[in-house]
C-alpha cells in the first residue's frame, strides 16, 4: 500500500472530511428538531393531525433514503424545486431522520405518566411549561439511548449522499481512486474515518446517557 | 401516460421488485448462519475467537454498508478476487447483515435464564439437545422483533448495490426515470413499492410474532 495518494491530495480530502461532518450533524440535528415539533403536534391533536403526522413518519421510514434522494434532487425540478446537490442532501437526511426521531418523542411522550401531566395544569401551568419542565425531562432518560443510536446510524447514512454527486469524503476518495486506481488506499482511509467517528460517537453517547439518567443513580 | 407505464415501465419494475425481493431474502437466507456462526465465538471463552468475532461485528456495524460495497467492487478485482456482480453484491449485503443479526441474538441468548441451562444439564440433557431444545428457540423468540426490523433494514438497504452497477428495484427506476424523462412519477412509484415490501415484511413479522407467542405459557 502506498499512502501517497492521501497526502498528495490532502486538501480535498478535508473538505470532504468537513462536508460529510457537516451534513451529518446539520442534517440531523434540524432532524431532531422536526421530529420533536412533530411529535410534540402529534400527542396534542387528535383525528386526522394525528395519523397525518403517523403517515409521514412510516412514509419516510419505510422508503430508502436513496430513492428519497433520488426525488428531492432529480424529481423536484419537474415541479419547479431545483436544489444544489448539497441543499437536496440536506433535506433529505433531515426528512429522513425527522421521520424516526418522530417515533421516538411519540414513544417518550407516552411513556410520561397521564395523571402528572394533568395534575401540572390543575396546578397552573400552561402547555409550554408542562412540555419543558415535566415531560421532556422525564422522558429524556428513557429516549436518550435511541437518540444516540439515531445518531449513530446517520453517520452512517451519509455515505450514500455522494451518489447525488455531493462532495462528501466518499466521492472525493472514491474519485480519487478512480483516477489513481489505488482504490484500497482510499477505501482503507474511507473505512477507517467511519469506524474511528462512529467509534466516538457511541463514546460520546454513553457519556450522555450516563449524564442523563445521573439522579436515578443517587 | 398509461401507455408508456405498460409498455416501458412495467416489465422493468418487474424485473426490479424481483431482484431486490432475491437480495434482500438472499442476503438474510445467506447472513443467517453465518450471524449464528459469529454469535457463538462472540460468546465462546476461547480468546482469540472471541477477539476475532468482536473485531468482524465492530467493523461491519462500524463502516457504512456503502464503504463495504465499495470495497467489494473496486477493491477486490484489484487484489484479484473477481466474482459476478450480483454474487459479490450478495455476499456483501449477507456479511453485513450477519453482524448485525450476531448482535441481535447475542442479546436474545443472554436473554434466558441461566437457571434453566442448569436445570437441563441436571436433567441430563447434552450440550447439543440444550442448545437445539432450549436456548436456540428462546432466543429466536425473544429476538423475533429486532430480527424482524432487519429484514427490513436490509429491503432498504438493498437499494445500494443499484450505485455498483447491480439492477435492482432502484436501478429499475433510474432506468426508466432516464429514459422516459419523467423522474418524479417513476422514483414515486419505485418509493410507493418499497413502501409496500417493507410494510408487508413489517406485517409479516407481526403475525409471526403472534403465532410464536401463542406457544408461551
Amino acid at each position: 500500500m502506498d499512502f501517497s495518494v492521501l497526502t498528495d491530495n490532502w486538501p480535498q480530502i478535508l473538505n470532504g472530511l468537513v462536508l460529510t461532518l457537516k451534513l451529518w450533524l446539520g442534517g440531523t440535528l434540524s432532524g431532531l428538531a422536526l421530529g420533536l415539533l412533530l411529535a410534540t403536534i402529534q400527542v396534542n391533536s387528535i383525528g386526522v393531525v394525528w395519523h397525518a403526522i403517523r403517515g409521514y413518519s412510516a412514509v419516510f421510514r419505510g422508503v430508502p433514503l436513496l430513492i428519497q434522494l433520488f426525488l428531492l434532487y432529480y424529481g423536484g425540478p419537474s415541479i419547479g424545486f431545483v436544489l444544489s446537490p448539497v441543499a437536496a442532501g440536506l433535506l433529505g437526511l433531515t426528512i429522513y431522520s425527522s421521520a424516526q426521531f418522530v417515533e421516538i418523542f411519540r414513544a417518550g411522550f407516552e411513556s410520561v405518566p397521564r395523571g402528572q401531566i394533568e395534575a401540572a395544569r390543575i396546578s397552573g401551568l400552561n402547555r409550554f411549561q408542562i412540555l419543558v419542565h415535566i415531560e421532556l425531562p422525564q422522558m429524556l432518560i428513557i429516549i436518550v439511548p435511541s437518540l444516540v443510536n439515531l445518531f449513530v446510524i446517520m453517520t452512517k447514512e451519509t455515505a450514500i449522499l455522494s451518489v447525488i454527486s455531493i462532495p462528501d469524503l466518499t466521492a472525493v476518495l472514491n474519485g480519487i481512486g478512480s483516477t489513481t486506481y489505488a482504490f484500497a488506499e482510499t477505501l482503507f482511509a474511507l473505512a477507517a474515518f467511519y469506524w474511528i467517528l462512529l467509534e466516538c460517537v457511541t463514546m460520546a453517547g454513553r457519556v450522555l446517557e450516563r449524564r442523563a439518567s445521573r439522579y436515578l443513580i443517587r | 401516460m398509461i401507455d408508456l407505464f405498460l409498455t416501458e415501465a412495467l416489465p422493468v419494475f418487474v424485473d426490479g421488485i424481483q431482484a431486490t425481493l432475491f437480495y434482500a431474502l438472499g442476503c438474510l437466507v445467506v447472513g443467517f448462519p453465518i450471524a449464528v456462526l459469529i454469535c457463538a465465538m462472540r460468546m465462546s471463552t476461547i480468546g482469540p475467537l472471541k477477539a476475532l468475532a468482536t473485531v468482524y461485528i465492530s467493523f461491519l456495524r462500524g463502516v457504512p454498508l456503502m464503504v463495504q460495497l465499495l470495497i467489494s467492487f473496486y477493491c477486490l478485482p484489484v487484489l484479484g478476487v473477481n466474482v459476478a456482480p450480483w454474487a459479490a453484491a450478495l455476499f456483501t449485503l449477507a456479511i453485513c447483515t450477519s453482524a448485525y443479526m450476531a448482535e441481535i441474538l447475542r442479546g436474545g441468548f443472554l436473554g434466558i435464564p441461566y437457571g434453566q441451562i442448569e436445570a437441563a444439564q441436571i436433567s441430563g440433557l447434552t450440550r447439543r439437545q440444550i442448545l437445539l431444545w432450549i436456548q436456540v428457540p428462546q432466543a429466536v423468540r425473544l429476538t423475533l422483533p429486532a430480527l424482524v426490523n432487519e429484514a427490513v433494514a436490509m429491503v432498504k438497504a438493498s437499494s445500494l448495490i443499484s450505485v455498483v452497477g447491480v439492477l435492482d428495484l432502484t436501478r429499475a427506476a433510474q432506468n426508466v426515470a432516464s429514459s422516459t424523462y419523467q423522474p418524479l412519477t417513476f422514483y414515486t412509484v419505485a418509493g410507493a413499492l418499497y413502501l409496500v415490501i417493507t410494510m408487508s415484511v413489517a406485517t409479516g413479522g407481526r403475525w409471526l410474532e403472534r403465532r410464536m407467542a401463542a406457544g408461551r405459557r
